[in-house]
């Protein structure tokens, strides 16, 4: 069979198109289809679950926040463009701006639920970060190596929910009191919570979860069927944030 | 040659003043040396023998926050099998304890400033600034 020589750019060109496209679509992030939460890698996926009634019930309680800004060294800095959060209380309409509930009532939908990172399985901050200075662990955990971060923000601007915030200045005149277990921050880096995986790793519980005194955060392995995140999973109807985002949290809000 | 005497006068005066801060040093009793750094009294030994120390600690720091950030190990045994909770503040300050007079000391000695103090805490130091 011979072929001319016309014949054959064309069909070059096109081929060279198909695989510039599937690169395109690919570096676009439009992948086959979203990553579900089926990570089972060695068995432990931590994950939360917030109770928001139970934490409405408390009024204008704050122990939880306080408790991991202790613990942590997280600073107060009152002007809203240059606070740092770890955990925090979001408007209901914030938090969840895709499940549109039109006539529910004012005072709804400007109740406060408690957001923190998401921990998700398909993390958009991981993917974007040049210097793997936030990285999925095994377990889940999207963990931050602030040694590593160069403060470029990519994971700022990546992250769907504002779970992570810069230090634009030396956070330390803004902390009450000094924890000198656990380093602060320094201008110029990004910080997220991280499922307090320094107590895990000596067996504690995350520091918002044991200080609420209405057990309205629950903290668990979601790959373990009998525990009780995945109990309270199977007893209630639980909704994530933006879960159609593709991202996978790990964090869900018992309807 | 008449200016002999002259050239060997200056020679000597020249030698004199270049070597001037030596016999000062000598006269005023100092003995050049490195740093005077402060050993803990309480503690026969540090983490690794002392040379390994001396040369090599940053390395040592660096390898245990590879430890404890990535792969999440907090437990690091020394060659002589003994096992350290792995942590700047909390291990090497809790024999150092006085990061001022040693750290620092031979830091501003050797002319270096690690940054890690920028957000690692010297527990002494915020009890010190504590009312
Ligand atoms: C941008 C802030 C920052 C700087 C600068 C920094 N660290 Fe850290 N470092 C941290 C944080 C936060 C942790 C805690 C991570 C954890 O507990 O999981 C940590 C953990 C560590 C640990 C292990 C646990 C501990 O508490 O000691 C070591 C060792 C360590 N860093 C060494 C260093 C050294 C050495 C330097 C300087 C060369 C340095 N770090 C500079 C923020 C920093
Ligand atoms: C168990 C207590 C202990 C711990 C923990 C410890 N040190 Fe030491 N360190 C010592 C003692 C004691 C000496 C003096 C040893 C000697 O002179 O033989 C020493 C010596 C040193 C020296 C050499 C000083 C000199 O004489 O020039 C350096 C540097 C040093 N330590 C750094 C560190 C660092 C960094 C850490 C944390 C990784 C650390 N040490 C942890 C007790 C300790
Ligand atoms: C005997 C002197 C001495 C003592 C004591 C000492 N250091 Fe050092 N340290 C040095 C020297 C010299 C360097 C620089 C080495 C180089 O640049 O190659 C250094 C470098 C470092 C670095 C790397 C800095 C960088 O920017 O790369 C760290 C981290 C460090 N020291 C931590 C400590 C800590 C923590 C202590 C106290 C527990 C300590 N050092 C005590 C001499 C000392």
């Amino acid at each position: 069979m011979s072929i001319s020589r016309r014949g054959f750019l064309g069909a070059a060109g096109l081929s060279a198109l198909a695989l510039a496209s599937k690169s395109t679509l690919d570096a676009l992030g439009f992948e086959a289809a979203p990553q579900e939460p089926t990570s089972a890698a060695a068995g432990t996926r931590w994950a939360m679950v917030v109770d928001p009634r139970k934490c409405l019930d408390q009024g204008d309680c704050t122990k939880c926040i306080e408790a991991c800004d202790y613990a942590h060294n997280v600073p107060h800095i009152t002007n809203p463009a240059h606070e740092v959060k770890w955990i925090w209380k979001e408007p209901f309409e914030d938090a969840f701006p895709f499940l549109e509930v039109d006539y529910a009532p004012e005072a709804f939908r400007e109740q406060p639920v408690m957001v923190l990172c998401n921990h998700c399985d398909n993390a958009p901050c991981v993917r974007v970060c040049p210097t793997q200075a936030t990285w999925k662990r095994d377990d889940g955990i999207v963990m931050m190596d602030w040694h590593r971060c160069i403060g470029c923000r990519y994971c700022m601007a990546a992250c769907p929910y504002g779970s992570r915030s810069f230090n634009w200045g030396d956070p330390r005149p803004a902390m009450a009191s000094l924890n000198p277990d656990y380093p602060t921050r320094t201008k110029g880096v990004v910080e997220k919570c991280t499922f307090c995986e320094e107590r895990l790793a000596v067996g504690q519980r995350p520091a918002c979860v044991d200080a609420c005194p209405a057990r309205a955060l629950v903290f668990g392995n979601l790959d373990d069927p009998e525990g009780e995140v995945r109990s309270l999973l199977r007893a209630r109807f639980a909704v994530r944030r933006k879960a159609e985002l593709g991202t996978g949290p790990a964090v869900y809000y018992l309807v | 040659m008449r200016d002999r005497y002259v050239i060997l006068a200056a020679l000597v005066l020249f030698f004199v003043l270049v070597t001037a801060p030596v016999w000062y040093a000598r006269a005023a009793g100092e003995k050049a040396g490195g740093p005077d750094v402060k050993l803990p009294t309480q503690e026969k030994a540090c983490v690794m023998p002392v040379d390994y120390m001396r040369t090599s600690h940053m390395d040592l720091l660096i390898s245990w926050r590879e430890r404890v950030v990535r792969e999440n190990i907090r437990t690091w045994t020394a060659p002589d099998g003994t096992v350290y909770t792995v942590s700047l503040s909390g291990t090497c300050l809790k024999c150092h304890t006085n990061k001022a007079e040693f750290c620092d000391r031979c830091h501003d000695y050797a002319g270096v400033t690690p940054y890690c103090w920028d957000c690692h805490v010297d527990p002494a130091a915020i009890a010190r600034s504590r009312p």
